[in-house]
């Protein structure tokens, strides 16, 4: 329903505002141009796209991300002190970071709704400390490799899609950090 | 440095594809597989990105967002985001498929390697779709108090944007 009123929203706001503003044939003309534009998007990234999630299956079935969660475990108990000493809702949360870290969203999404079930289990309705700090952490991108916006770099003839890699890594890192900060300092000052 | 970022691609498949077949997976068949699901994931997204896309380009059509950054454009100025990506970072919480449509067109527009087109691709990677997100996690485990967790989501929001602007300031000067 959010999206109903978002979308309807837009284009109610469009036509209105266009109106207004005197270009009311540049939204009539927008109107149609914006599907073709969207399936054209589509077709240029799916080749790219496509070869990647091939890589991923590859990666995934090769096992390089349970070793990956191991290895993030000593560091992730440091974020969930209440959970350390649940040792599956701590095997879910480092097998998602490990996923969402390798761009294997698909796999991500499901460890993680398993991490929060389990997180939720002691105050059900209530987001407690961990609970937050998981769903942050998700809303938060950390994949190392972002091939999505490398195929469209790509499509639009760029030579070489993956030199934002260290500009990427930079500001993913800062905007994770800005999130774990915040949850750290909000579970200290938050009053229900 | 800058080969070791044009070879990344080919040699990160490569060594995930020697490391795959040294613990004895069918690489080939995996990688078709993989292919073939991204393939449905891109399908699946094709009918939202046309709904997003018909609205996003008649909301630009209209004025309207231009209207928007004119008013924000000291506070957008202050901060060193570029006015030119608003669109962008106003649909980046709410939809992927709006985000991926209304950057790919800003990278288009102003070219792969121009600093607008930079930072908007940094800004598409660098950030997640929030509130999908927090409705997708919350929803799953019947939340209804959320607490700080949007706060705190859109903190890291706003700190990914203004890094994005400024980390592709520093690596590409």
């Amino acid at each position: 329903m959010t999206m109903t009123v978002i979308w309807t929203g837009m284009v109610v706001l469009s036509i209105l505002c266009g109106l207004a503003t005197g270009r009311g044939p540049a939204v009539a003309s927008a109107a149609v141009e914006g599907a073709s534009a969207a399936v054209e998007l589509a077709l240029s990234i799916a080749g790219m796209l496509c070869l990647w999630t091939g890589v991923m299956e590859v990666m995934r079935q090769s096992g390089l991300a349970d070793k990956l969660s191991k290895l993030l475990e000593p560091a992730l108990r440091r974020l969930f002190p209440q959970a350390v000493r649940d040792r599956e809702a701590m095997d879910s949360i480092s097998a998602n970071v490990s996923a969402n870290l390798l761009g294997l969203g698909s796999a991500a999404t499901p460890f993680g709704l398993q991490a929060a079930r389990r997180l939720a289990r002691n105050s059900p309705g209530v987001a407690s400390d961990s609970l937050c700090m998981l769903v942050v952490c998700n809303t938060a991108s950390i994949q190392l490799i972002p091939t999505t916006v490398a195929s469209v770099r790509a499509a639009q003839g760029c030579a070489a899609p993956f030199d934002i890699l260290p500009a990427v890594w930079l500001a993913s890192t800062l905007s994770v950090g800005a999130g774990i900060a915040a949850c750290k300092l909000f579970s200290l000052l938050w009053r229900d | 440095m800058e080969l070791f970022f044009t070879m990344l691609v080919p040699l990160t498949i490569a060594v995930i594809a020697l490391y795959a077949a040294g613990r004895r997976v069918d690489v080939y068949s995996a990688l078709v597989r993989g292919a073939g699901s991204g393939l449905e994931t891109l399908v699946k997204i094709i009918p939202a990105l046309i709904g997003l896309m018909t609205a996003v380009y008649m909301l630009r059509a209209s004025g309207a967002l231009e209207l928007l950054a004119a008013a924000l454009a000291p506070v957008l100025d202050r901060l060193g985001l570029p006015l030119e990506l608003l669109p962008l970072m106003l649909v980046r919480p709410v939809s992927g498929s709006a985000a991926l449509g209304v950057g790919a067109e800003i990278i288009s527009t102003y070219g792969p390697d121009s600093d607008l087109g930079r930072t908007a691709a940094v800004m598409l990677g660098s950030t997640e779709t929030t509130f999908y997100t927090i409705a997708v996690y919350f929803g799953a485990v019947g939340i209804t108090k959320t607490r700080y967790a949007v706060p705190a989501a859109l903190c890291a929001d706003l700190t990914g944007f203004l890094a994005s602007a400024w980390a592709v300031k520093v690596c590409f000067g």
